[in-house]
């Protein structure tokens, strides 16, 4: 099963170095990652996905939380967050199809960002499966680079972790 | 405000905490920091490997239960610490490694002698550092002193550049520290030690399965007089040795691959394990579907993450060993400690029977040296008094079986890691924190040859221990596994003849003393133990004695190849 976990860590050097390096230490598999820094800016959020089972997250938040600079770690409800990922998708175009291309563009609220002879690049942020949704579609037409962030998540009401 | 360089400030934030004792070898990176030393009344033992500095540190940590330093440049200097390392990080040893790094401008281009050690080390370490300000030196240092001896205890390391440790700082700079993440538990959860409590009244057949954990925290005695009013038996691990006096008629000794056959028994049969600061190592479940089939398990432990890491646990208490123990055992004697004991007299009547039916052997009555009946006779010799450092193989498996712990911190042993070369080195360290004790490495011939350049350490710096050797001329332990599952193919374990220690050990300028005959034992141990002197004892022991009893890899703990007359 995949599990989202939101861990917040001292914004230090080498700190995303031992976050990484303990999931790959201890046989987990990181889907995706995402970090920036948070409201205080001596704090940075750490978005992971991870598959395990109920035992394997239990133990990867119980490893995490060792880590010194691990301040505070949460598993995220997939029920109830909004969760985002941003993604730039450059796609092969010519006179032909950039109408229909704009039309699937618009349909997914994404954005073009750049335009070109030759190519589209479009920006979309979303649930993970929308964005899989887009990037179907486009496939017919050549993707010629994709870039995603990795998944970012906030749990929904004033709670926070 | 006056300055001084950072090599001073880190010797005076070594003095802050309490620093006696420095285990290290000097390189470039260090200079400036053997410099400072050279004014300084730390006492500094001059390894000759720095994998040697690390054990010694680690030894002088288990006896003394202090936090155990060791130092290397950078590079080679550092990368020889790994081990070392690991081997504290396996056993939660509270050790801070001190390494030299290249200059701040040179990190990251492949430098001379550069290594990336936090890198490195960030597996094996409870938490590293690496100093990019003079000014944080008095911080860092403090904070890794606190890590490695809070909580889960653990190495921590340093790495301190060599422009950092010459860059002058003010030398009232204060240190904070500042670890906001970092907040071990000590206290138990009150509503679940009363569950505990609850359920071993409850039990029949209860045991208290007794790790390392007990003894970092100091609380054996604690576990001794709660173990000894409730008339609960007691097994340990092998890390756990010491912490409950194996002459008490409830110590069950140490269970797993070369436990003794009623430990394992009582875990197999047990109704209920109380597991302290224990972690359920592989070495004691055996295959871990078969561990314990009909048990709850009640888990206290300082590191949470070790709670149903390897077995599930109905009662999981987050907390020090002492502090738990002291609050269950209170609870528990809140209850009708009578009721308690009439249903759990069977079960020790059970237990004390096989305690006599199965008692650790060999054959006593052969004339041939054996070495289990060295092990005896150093026992005998020391009155059990003595600090036992073992190295790792057969000769660690007869040191943990036939010599009585009666104390904690007696007993010194790679465990989790399992290091050959171990026991020559901590037995170093060992008798730096205990100048007043005897002590003893039990050792095997391979891997003293791992460290034996360490001879020179001890010779050198006047630490008198005792080498007891038990030279079978082969990696015994492995030969074992080769005999019983391998058909006796020998493949590369067979080293006899290709030294001779008493040589070895006079031309390091101590004293060397061969044993070939049953008859000479007590003598030489005796002549070992009353020289202020290195001395190493080569017993020529019988070279195919195995270890037994012994749980085949794999296989369920109670089903055990036994010894046969
Ligand atoms: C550094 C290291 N290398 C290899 C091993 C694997 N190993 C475990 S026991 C053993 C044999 C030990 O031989 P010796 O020191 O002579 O002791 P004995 O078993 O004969 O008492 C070996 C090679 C180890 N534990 N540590």
């Amino acid at each position: 099963m995949n599990h989202i976990i939101s861990v917040l860590v001292e914004n230090k050097a080498g700190v995303l170095a031992k976050i990484s390096g303990l999931f790959s230490r201890r046989g987990f598999n990181i889907d995706s990652l995402a970090v920036g820094p948070t409201e205080d800016d001596r704090v940075s959020r750490v978005t992971i996905t991870v598959h395990a089972d109920k035992q394997g997250i239990e133990q990867v938040i119980k490893q995490l939380y060792k880590l010194i600079n691990v301040l505070k770690i949460q598993e995220l409800d997939p029920n109830n967050i909004v969760e985002r990922e941003l993604v730039l998708i450059k796609v092969a175009t010519d006179a032909r199809n950039r109408a229909e291309i704009l039309e699937i563009v618009n349909i997914f609220r994404a954005n073009i960002v750049d335009v070109a002879k030759k190519s589209l690049l479009i920006e979309i942020t979303g649930t993970s499966s929308k964005v899989n949704a887009l990037k179907e579609l486009l496939e017919p037409y050549g993707i010629l680079e994709l870039t995603r962030t990795g998944k970012i998540a906030c749990s929904r009401g004033s709670r926070k972790i | 405000m006056s300055k001084i360089t950072g090599a001073q400030m880190i010797i005076n934030c070594l003095k802050q905490e309490g620093v006696e004792v420095i285990f290290g070898y000097p390189g470039g990176k260090v200079i400036p920091l053997y410099d400072a030393l050279y004014d300084s009344d730390i006492k500094h033992i001059l390894a000759r490997h720095e994998q040697g500095a690390a054990h010694a540190a680690d030894g002088y940590a288990r006896v003394t239960g202090k936090t155990g330093v060791c130092v290397s440049t950078s590079g080679p200097g550092a990368t020889n610490l790994v081990t070392g390392i690991a081997n504290a990080y396996m056993d939660s040893i509270p050790m801070v490694a001190i390494t030299g790094q290249v200059s701040t401008s040179e990190i990251g281009t492949d430098a001379f002698q550069e290594a990336d050690i936090t890198g490195i080390t960030a597996p094996i370490t409870k938490h590293n550092y690496l100093v990019k300000d003079v000014k944080m030196l008095p911080s860092i240092i403090k904070e890794a002193f606190y890590i490695a001896s809070t909580g889960r205890q653990g190495p921590v390391l340093i790495d301190i550049p060599v422009d950092i440790s010459q860059a002058m700082v003010d030398e009232n700079i204060t240190a904070e520290i500042d670890l906001p993440g970092y907040k071990p538990t000590y206290k138990g959860n009150q509503k679940q030690i009363k569950q505990a409590a609850k359920k071993i009244f409850e039990s029949k057949k209860p045991v208290i399965f007794s790790g390392g954990g007990v003894i970092s925290s100091g609380a054996s005695q604690i576990l001794t007089e709660f173990a000894g009013k409730a008339k609960i038996p007691v097994i340990t691990s092998l890390l756990g040795i010491g912490s409950f006096p194996e002459h008490n008629p409830l110590s069950l000794n140490m269970a797993g691959m070369h436990g003794t056959k009623y430990a394992n028994i009582a875990f197999t049969e047990t109704d209920l394990i109380i597991a302290v600061g224990a972690r359920f190592d592989d070495r004691v479940t055996g295959k871990v579907a078969g561990f314990a089939p009909h048990a709850d398990i009640i888990h206290i432990d300082i590191d949470p993450a070790e709670i149903g890491k390897i077995v599930n646990t109905i009662i999981p208490i987050v907390g020090n060993a002492k502090d738990v123990l002291a609050d269950l055992s209170q609870r528990f004697f809140e209850l009708d400690n009578k009721k308690s004991m009439d249903r759990k007299k069977l079960w020790i009547d059970f237990l004390m029977d096989l305690k006599q039916k199965y008692p650790l052997m060999y054959d006593k009555d052969s004339p041939n040296l054996k070495p289990a009946y060295i092990v005896e006779k150093i026992y005998e010799v020391t009155k059990g008094e003595a600090i036992i450092c073992t190295e790792v193989g057969q000769n660690q498996m007869w040191a943990a079986q036939f010599y009585n712990y009666t104390k904690p911190r007696t007993f010194v042993s790679s465990g989790g890691l399992g290091t050959m070369g171990f026991g020559l080195p901590s037995a170093i360290g060992a008798k730096t924190g205990r100048p007043d004790k005897t002590v003893i490495d039990i050792a095997g011939d391979g891997s003293l040859q791992m460290v034996s350049q360490e001879l020179a350490t001890a010779v050198s710096n006047n630490i008198p221990i005792k080498i007891m050797l038990l030279n079978n001329g082969y990696l015994g332990m492995v030969r074992q596994w080769q005999e019983l599952f391998f058909n006796k193919r020998y493949s590369h374990t067979c080293i006899r003849e290709c030294v001779d220690f008493v040589k070895l050990i006079e031309a390091y300028g101590g004293v060397g003393i061969r044993v070939t005959d049953k008859n000479q034992v007590e003598k030489a141990i005796k002549e070992a133990v009353n020289l202020d002197k290195v001395v190493l004892v080569d017993f020529w022991i019988e070279a195919e004695e195995n270890v037994y009893p012994m749980v085949a890899p794999g296989a369920p703990i109670n089903e055990m190849l036994e010894w046969k007359y």
